[in-house]
């Protein structure tokens, strides 16, 4: 099972087993780390927010139209942020690394 | 505030789809339901967060909007005239001298009820609040998250945060009072309506507001009075703007708000009922959909229908003591067609 690298908003680095075809929300939220995602992942809520390692960040997806709209309503936005529960977790992910923003 | 009382049967603290639901089965039973709800138009969740996103899972409706059922939802209800309190807080609970219970709004309005129901979802929706150093001093008095009275802007440097409708429409309505004005967004697009951006961009262009495209970094000021704001420009750059009125509109979100005082058994924010009548520890007070809690409790639509209907049964007992409920069904009785307005 791949593995992603989670820092928390203390900058304590956590690794978890992320299974293919979780959203990396998911698997934030279901490791119990603190991440409100209050939309549950529907890309409408912001609260799911988090800054990819930069060396990461060419090899996912592109944000559709969608996330990008929803990422103004997230605070201290910056080139590396996305919205996690947008992120599909897949073989090619193993390793990622990604900062929880944070939380308001 | 107000001096007088609204008396009724039900008043149900939430507006969302299952607070809605209840005034369906209440309704059958012959009950009446004013409703509370702090957002300015009705749904919860459903016509706040996704109005335009699919639901698959409602029983018999195998696909509808989030805004389709809260319609539907409305058209099912309005026979039984439900009266909606709009913009409203329901900010206390307390029990009545002569039993039933009496719920305080903030804006003043006061109900008398033997039940309040609980239909509050994940909490009351609330602005998201700038979560910069020193934020909570301006609150109120120099930073604000909704205009109360456009006059309090009146002649002063006035600053807009925000790229959605609240953003655009409040730029547009305060740039005449204003003595200045400035729109500061992240990026140079704007999910508003393409008519006010169109509008901003013209006062724009002929030098009647300023449009900073960067993130606020800093508040500067002393004693809850603003006087200006660091912003972050995309080049990374910043910039310092003069301020003293700063309306900021980050979205909503959800808080628990009031009810958390309202000395009800409470498990990791949610309400503890019982499964039999979704009663909370205070009787006569009920709580159903998303906000309340029970082992197996799924925070799903149907589940809280299902809690209404079963609700309804025992609210009723509190409702009209002196009378007895008989079982029926809408399709054979013509007592709950007539209530429906179909014969
Ligand atoms: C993006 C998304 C997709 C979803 N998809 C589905 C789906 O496909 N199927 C499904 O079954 N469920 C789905 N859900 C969950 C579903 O929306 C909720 O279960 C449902 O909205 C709960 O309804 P409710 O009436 O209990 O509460 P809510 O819809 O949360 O409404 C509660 C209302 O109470 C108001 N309120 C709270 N406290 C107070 C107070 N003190 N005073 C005044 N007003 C107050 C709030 O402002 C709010 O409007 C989804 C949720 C989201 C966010
Ligand atoms: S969880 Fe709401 S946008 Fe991701």
């Amino acid at each position: 099972m791949p593995t992603i690298r989670v820092i928390d908003r203390e900058g304590k680095l956590r690794e978890l087993e992320a299974p293919v075809g979780w959203s990396v929300m998911e698997v934030i939220r279901e490791a119990g780390l603190p991440i409100e995602a209050a939309c549950g992942g529907c890309c409408a809520c912001a609260t799911c927010h988090v800054y990819v390692d930069p060396a990461w960040l060419g090899r996912l997806e592109p944000p559709h139209a969608d996330e990008t709209m929803m990422l103004d309503e997230a605070f201290q936005v910056r080139d590396e942020s996305r919205l996690s529960c947008q992120i599909k977790v897949t073989p090619e992910l193993d390793g990622l690394t990604v900062t929880l923003a944070p939380e308001f | 505030m107000t001096d007088s009382v609204v008396e009724t049967d039900m008043v149900i603290i939430g507006a969302g789809p299952v607070g809605l639901f209840a005034v369906f089965e209440a309704g059958l039973l012959g009950l009446r339901c004013h409703l509370v709800d702090n957002l300015d138009k009705i749904g919860g969740q459903c016509a706040e967060l996704y109005p335009d996103k699919p639901i698959y899972d409602i029983p018999a409706v195998p696909r509808c909007t989030g805004q389709q059922l809260i319609d539907n939802l409305l058209e099912q209800i309005r026979p039984f005239e439900p009266v909606f309190h709009l913009r409203e807080q329901a900010e206390r609970l307390e029990r009545r001298p002569g039993g039933g219970w009496r719920v305080e709004t903030s804006a003043g309005t006061v109900f008398e009820s033997p039940v309040v129901v609980i239909a509050a979802g994940a909490g009351s929706f609330v602005p998201r609040r700038l979560p910069l150093p020193g934020a909570e001093t301006f609150e109120g008095r120099s930073l604000f998250y909704a205009v109360r009275r456009s006059e309090a802007f009146r002649d002063h440097r006035v600053v807009v945060a925000g790229g959605g409708d609240s953003a655009l429409d409040w730029v547009l309505a305060l740039q005449p009072l204003a003595r200045s004005i400035a729109l500061v967004h992240r990026r140079d697009e704007f999910r508003a309506a393409p008519d006010s951006v169109e509008r901003m961009r013209r006062l724009v262009a002929e030098g009647r507001m300023r449009l900073v495209i960067g993130q606020i970094t800093a508040l500067e000021g002393v004693e809850g009075q603003l006087t200006g704001l660091r912003v972050k420009l995309q080049d990374g750059r910043e910039e310092r703007l003069d301020c003293d009125r700063l309306l900021a509109f980050y979205g909503l979100k959800m808080e628990l708000g009031p009810l958390a005082d309202w000395g009800l058994e409470l498990d990791r924010g949610l309400v503890k009922v019982d499964t039999e009548a979704f009663e909370t520890s205070l009787p006569g007070v009920f709580a159903i959909g998303d906000i309340c809690t029970y082992p197996g409790k799924l925070k799903l639509i149907l589940s809280g229908f299902h809690e209404a209907a079963l609700m309804c049964q025992k609210a009723f007992r509190y409702c009209r003591p002196e009378e007895r409920l008989v079982f029926r069904y809408t399709t054979s009785s013509t007592d709950l067609q007539k209530k429906l307005g179909v014969i």
